[in-house]
C-alpha cells in the first residue's frame, strides 16, 4: 500500500494519523455518550488537518482548524447541553435495526477499494510538491471561482437567518 | 506517497459515516456522522489537488468546509426546535408523514 522508495518519514506518519483517524471514527459511531461523540470528532478532524499539511494545504489546515474544531464543536457541545443529554451513557443512541448499517457501508466500502486500486492502482503523488501559497488560493477564490464565492456567501447569510428564525423561542 | 493511500482513507471514513447515518437514532449523532462524510471528500479534493498540481481543490475544500458549518447551523436549529415540540430528538419519532 505505501510507496517504498522514497519519503518514509511522511509515510508513517500518515500511517499514524489514518489509525488515529479511523479508531475516532469508529469511537464517532460506536460509542454511548454524546459528548465522547462529539470529543472523538475532535480528534477525527484534528487528524484530517494533519493530513491536510501532508499534502502540502497549509491555508486548508489552518481554516479545519478555526472552523470545524473552534466553531462547529462548540456548535455541537452547545446543541448536546440545550437538549439536554444525559452526562454519562444512554442506552437508546441506535436504531432498533441498526446492523443492517453493517453491510451496507462494507459493500460500499469494498465496491470503493476495487474501483480506486483499478483507477489509480500505484500513481504516486509528487514527492516535492510546492506549497500552496495563500495569495494563489485567494486568486483562485476572487478569479476564476467568485460566482461559487458570492452564492456561498448568500448561504451563509440565508443558514444564519435561517437558525435565528428556527431557534427563537416566540 | 501514493494516492491510493489517501483515497482509500476517505473512503474509510466515508463508509464509517454512511454506517452512523444508517444506525444512529439521536439528531445530534446524525450530524456528526454527516461531517464524517464531509470530511472525507475533503480528504479526497486535496489529494487529487496535489497529484495534479493544482489549487481548484485547495478552493473547493473551502467552500466544502463553509458549506458544512452552514449545515451544522440549520441543522442543530432543527434539534433544538425538535426538542421544545416533542422532548426528545429521535429520529424514529418524527412520523407524522408515515402513510
Amino acid at each position: 500500500m505505501f510507496a517504498s522508495d522514497v519519503l518514509v518519514a511522511q509515510n508513517i506518519g500518515f500511517a499514524i494519523i489514518a489509525a488515529i483517524m479511523v479508531i475516532g471514527a469508529l469511537r464517532v459511531v460506536t460509542t454511548s455518550n454524546v459528548v465522547h461523540a462529539a470529543l472523538w470528532l475532535v480528534v477525527v478532524l484534528a487528524g484530517a488537518a494533519a493530513l491536510y499539511v501532508l499534502l502540502a494545504a497549509e491555508f486548508v489546515a489552518i481554516t479545519q482548524v478555526l472552523v470545524y474544531i473552534g466553531a462547529v464543536m462548540v456548535l455541537f457541545l452547545f446543541g448536546t447541553m440545550l437538549t439536554r443529554a444525559r452526562i454519562g451513557s444512554e442506552t437508546d443512541l441506535n436504531n432498533k435495526n441498526w446492523f443492517l448499517g453493517i453491510p451496507v457501508s462494507v459493500l460500499l466500502l469494498a465496491t470503493l477499494v476495487i474501483a480506486l486500486n483499478d483507477g489509480f492502482g500505484n500513481q504516486k503523488l509528487p514527492a516535492d510538491p510546492s506549497v500552496a501559497s495563500i495569495q494563489e488560493i485567494s486568486d483562485q477564490i476572487y478569479g476564476p471561482y467568485l460566482l461559487p464565492f458570492w452564492a456561498l456567501s448568500f448561504v451563509l447569510l440565508a443558514a444564519v437567518i435561517g437558525a435565528i428564525v428556527l431557534a427563537r423561542r416566540d | 506517497m501514493l494516492v491510493n493511500q489517501f483515497l482509500i482513507l476517505a473512503a474509510v471514513l466515508f463508509c464509517i459515516g454512511v454506517y452512523g447515518v444508517i444506525a444512529r437514532k439521536n439528531a445530534v449523532l446524525v450530524l456528526m456522522s454527516i461531517e464524517l462524510i464531509l470530511n472525507s471528500v475533503n480528504i479526497n479534493l486535496l489529494a487529487f489537488s496535489m497529484r495534479n498540481g493544482s489549487l481548484d481543490g485547495h478552493t473547493f475544500a473551502l467552500y466544502i468546509i463553509a458549506i458544512a458549518a452552514a449545515e451544522v447551523g440549520v441543522g442543530l436549529a432543527m434539534v433544538l426546535l425538535m426538542y421544545r415540540n416533542r422532548r426528545s430528538i429521535d429520529l424514529d419519532d418524527l412520523s407524522e408523514m408515515k402513510g
